[in-house]
């Protein structure tokens, strides 16, 4: 007999769905192996039994309907940009074209093991080969290596370059300059690859200025890390004369290209002084970010600089292409084979598909987008820097601060009406920033009712600031407790036994 | 032609409204901030703009081969069970961001702290990230970690784990801070040399790095290297490159392993070439707040329901900014997504028949080669899914005359081992039928020992 436990509630369509640990029973299975052709034999016959296990304690066993329902019913908790507006800024949140899932799925591509004889994957070494020059002809860079999995790594691989350089020269330059609108992962990258941060203000039009650069700038100093357009969505305007003084002293000038989106077809980074920068496929070149990644952050740099990237690097001869890893100046390997392909792949197949013209396009409509959605929440929400914008703008909280209702209140506000948030709180430069980034393929109207619900929001504010307050309150979880998260970290499911796995 | 602009909605009205709203002329006065003599006259030099049916086209015409095949060496053939990438192919799973705002991205979240669960049952650790880069990655990140909990500079790294993690682990150790000093294989053996390895650990070592199974397929024992090193104060490193191989194998962390970095490849996630694949990360619970990589954990929302969040941030980059654990940020999140849907799928069973489906056919390949005159297993250890054939010949000509013969016969191992210049790799996953390892064996007969033939000289 079944009996009611009190489990049971309605609902609706946000299904409660218990962890994949406390569903299924013993037996049940969901798996299909292939037929055993060879004789099974036993573990213990050839290894030690100290070195073998008695079971996976906890492992779970569902059948496929089990585990199909399970996952369905988690994305159904998930936002994606298929879902909505995703206006995170600096994240690019275009729309991933569904080809370019297709193409990465190509049995060709797909199951093709890293190992395989050069002569038998020629065309995915052109496929590199050809997308490396792509995205050099895009920046105004010299050599592009395609292996660093994503922008952070990126970021490593071009610092730790630099390094190599001064040291092969006998020089040890430990200091980097970091401007307060540069991404996060800078500093943290800088102090990764050993160097000490000096952090460069912006000034009061939120650009740097050359004078503090100046300043700041001696033959200690191994490069400046900038970001252009810069995290306010402002241009660096000043970008080639800071590049003249760190040049000046023998730096370099390492550009963060996450916001590359403001850029393609206009302007090349390259012309400005910059020596080496990153891209992020999975932002500008619009492959998806997988809730997390996997992302892909290809580095372009400039001649100077081509002996120190890391191996190998796909040559072009006479009869094909190839793989050479005999590079004495090297920086070495920033990971195992030679980059995330599948997501170069996607990459490659977008930047066909869009051609220089729609490379050009795109970045007139992510800027055109941008500036569209400021105007139209300029009186609604305080804006620090009034001037035009790049790819993306900043407010900030300060209109709503006197009814007692913050940025995280206006966020988590937006989630009630199907939004995903801007990103809240960075750059760290403006209090309370609201940083939003429509990108190129969010259609007018779409935008529109955007700013008809910010307004609508910031109306809530001074009315009934509680609904923001609140919010978001139609959503599977209501605001979590952060605080207990992370004073009590429970980081795994441990069910009501003991973990014993051995 | 304009195919494009199927991504970007944007008529000519709505620009023309657009501009007016804003209050300028021409899309090209949105960019004047740029100074003009940096602003491109001309257009870039790109190919395209292509078609969807053409750019299928140029892309069928750069798909390789895929003949069969016998390699392993960090990346592994297996079934992926068609659940896994209809699931992972959910748009609201992979068109996401990372999961700031938990309130919309429970799915994700639920899902990586399964994930987190999934690794510490697999590797018998108590803590896992969300994931790495790969393999390689994560594994340098770990020699890293111990630098930073013991303040010690030696590194002491087998010469049995994969060659090329090895490489970026050198890349990665700032060698002013950390010295890496290779442990070398037992000859006959292929496992880590304990002798050298006890003989060079002192209380200088930060930690020993060991791979199991190893690059050349063998199971190494752990046990003895861990209490060892941990009698000197230091951390046992334990890498992995088939996680399949703990369906039978026990658990780095019940052999006494204080960090488990290894490649997640093999649970669910397609070749492709070498990428992108899922960097593990697993650890003892007092090391927690000197771990890389996000975290998700276990809370409640103001109405006390279970949810789940990112949490210790203070680790971070954009907390702690040059103080953080490491710069890692975006991550292999879809990829730790394919390896709990697989896991769930093959489950605790399925699991441990796979593993031995596994190691079972590799014996059955070793066998058929120790039945052929001009090569033997080089090691005598034992191996799961991959072992080391020494050849009487060139290992390159061999494998080329293999291919001859319709398939992919091994790694050679020469270009990772000068010294192995006569040794292949093989891997035999239970992707490779009972007819296919026959086949692999004729061919290599009939490459090392060619039917005479009235214009052969012999040898």
């Amino acid at each position: 007999m079944v009996k009611a436990m009190g489990k049971i509630k309605d609902n609706g369509l946000i299904q409660d769905e218990p962890l994949i640990f406390e569903q299924g029973g013993e037996g049940r299975k969901g798996y299909s192996l292939p037929e055993w052709d060879v004789e099974e034999l036993e573990a213990k016959q050839f290894i030690p039994l100290h070195l073998l296990r008695e079971g996976l304690d906890g492992f779970p066993q569902l059948s496929e309907i089990d585990v199909v329902r399970h996952f369905t019913r988690l994305s159904q908790w998930n936002y994606g940009i298929d879902s909505g507006f995703y206006p995170l800024g600096s994240c690019t949140m275009k729309y991933n074209p569904k080809i370019n899932e297709e193409a990465a799925r190509m049995k060709g591509f797909a199951s093709i093991h890293p190992y395989q004889p050069e002569s038998l994957v020629q065309g995915i070494l052109r496929l590199m080969y050809e997308l490396e020059g792509y995205l050099a002809e895009i920046t105004g860079m010299d050599h592009v290596t395609l292996q660093p999995a994503a922008g952070a790594h990126g970021e490593l691989t071009g610092m730790m370059m630099i390094r190599a350089f001064f040291e092969g020269r006998g020089e040890k330059r430990r200091r980097a300059l970091v401007p307060d609108t540069a991404h996060g992962t800078n500093c943290s990258t800088s102090a990764v690859a050993s160097y000490q941060m000096t952090e460069i203000k912006s000034n009061e039009r939120g650009v740097i200025s050359p004078r503090k650069v100046a300043e700041q700038m001696d033959e200690n100093v191994a490069a400046i890390m900038v970001t252009n357009p810069n995290t306010l969505g402002l241009f660096e305007e000043h970008l080639p004369e800071i590049a003249e003084i760190v040049h000046s002293k023998g730096g370099f000038v390492y550009c963060d290209g996450a916001n590359l989106n403001a850029l393609m077809g206009i302007a090349k980074l390259g012309d400005l002084g910059v020596d080496m920068v990153h891209l992020n496929l999975h932002k500008t070149f619009s492959t998806p970010h997988g809730g997390g990644g996997p992302g892909s952050g290809p580095l372009a740099v400039k001649k100077e600089l081509s002996p120190f990237l890391p191996i190998p690097v796909i040559e072009k001869e006479e009869g094909g292409y190839r793989f050479n890893d005999n590079r004495p100046r090297s920086i070495g390997r920033m990971k195992a084979f030679y980059g995330n392909f599948g997501v170069i792949l996607r990459a490659y197949a977008y930047l066909l598909s869009m051609g220089a013209e729609g490379l050009k396009r795109a970045s007139e409509m992510a800027v055109l987008n941008a500036n569209y959605l400021m105007m139209g929440l300029k009186g609604s929400y305080y804006l620090p820097y009034d001037r035009p914008c790049m790819h993306e703008c900043v407010f900030t909280d300060r209109y709503q601060e006197k009814h007692h209702v913050s940025t995280l209140d206006i966020a988590k506000r937006l989630i009630d009406y199907g939004y995903h948030p801007p990103t809240i709180y960075f750059p760290l430069v403006v209090k309370g920033a609201l940083m939003m980034e429509p990108t190129e393929t969010e259609s007018k109207e779409g935008i529109d009712r955007f700013i008809e619900t910010m307004i609508v929001i910031a109306k809530e504010a001074e009315e009934n600031p509680d609904l923001l307050r609140q919010a978001p309150r139609k959503v599977k979880v209501r605001r979590l407790d952060e605080v207990m998260a992370a004073r009590k970290p429970k980081l795994k499911w441990t069910g009501d036994r003991e973990d014993n796995n051995q | 032609m304009e195919d494009y602009l199927r991504y970007i909605p944007h008529t000519e009205e709505d620009v023309r409204k657009m501009l007016q709203a804003i209050g300028v002329k021409r899309v090209e006065d949105l960019f004047e901030t740029i100074p003009a003599e940096f602003r491109l006259s001309r257009p870039l030099n790109l190919p395209g703009p292509l078609s969807e049916p053409n750019l299928l086209r140029h892309l069928q015409g750069l798909e390789s081969q895929r003949p069969p095949h016998f390699l392993g060496g960090g990346a592994y053939q297996h079934h992926i069970p068609a659940v896994v990438s209809h699931l992972a192919s959910r748009s609201e799973f992979y068109t996401a961001y990372t999961p700031y705002q938990a309130e919309i991205s429970q799915g994700t979240l639920q899902a990586v702290f399964e994930f987190q669960t999934l690794m510490c049952q697999l590797t018998g650790m108590e803590v896992s990230n969300g994931s790495m880069y790969d393999g390689a990655s994560s594994l340098a990140e770990a020699v890293l970690m111990a630098h930073r909990i013991t303040r010690r500079k030696k590194v002491l790294v087998s010469q049995a784990i994969h060659p090329e993690y090895r490489k970026v682990i050198q890349t990665y150790i700032d060698p002013e801070e950390q010295e890496i000093l290779l442990i070398p294989y037992q000859k006959g053996e292929g496992r880590t040399d304990e002798d050298v390895l006890v003989k060079s650990l002192d209380q200088e070592v930060s930690a020993v790095v060991v791979q199991n199974p190893n690059f050349f397929g063998v199971v190494e024992d752990l046990q003895t290297i861990a209490e060892r090193v941990h009698q000197e104060g230091g951390l046992m490193i334990a890498g992995f490159n088939e996680a399949i191989a703990y369906g039978i194998l026990r658990s780095p962390g019940a052999l006494g392993a204080d960090i488990v970095a290894g490649e997640g490849q093999s649970l669910g996630i397609p070749l492709s070439f070498g990428g992108p694949y899922l960097g593990i990360f697993t650890t003892r619970e007092q090391f927690i707040r000197n771990m890389p990589g996000r975290l998700v954990g276990e809370t409640v929302d103001l109405e006390g329901k279970r949810g789940f969040v990112l949490t210790l941030a203070a680790r971070e980059q954009h907390i702690r900014r040059e103080k953080a654990t490491s710069n890692i940020c975006t991550n292999e999140g879809l990829c730790a997504l394919m390896a709990t849907i697989f896991l769930s799928c093959i489950g605790k069973h399925g699991l441990r028949e796979l593993a031995l489906m596994n190691l079972s056919k590799a014996e059955y390949a070793k066998k058929a080669a120790s039945r052929i005159g001009g090569c033997r297993v080089a090691f005598s250890s034992p191996t799961f899914n991959e072992f080391v054939l020494e050849v009487d010949g060139a290992p390159e000509k061999i494998l080329e005359r293999m291919r001859t013969e319709g398939l992919l016969g091994g790694l050679d191992l020469s270009r990772f081992y000068p010294e192995l210049d006569h040794h292949l790799v093989v891997t035999v996953t239970e992707m490779n039928t009972k007819e296919e390892i026959d086949h692999w064996a004729e061919a290599l007969e009939k490459v090392l020992n060619p039917p005479l033939s009235p214009f052969s000289k012999g040898g």
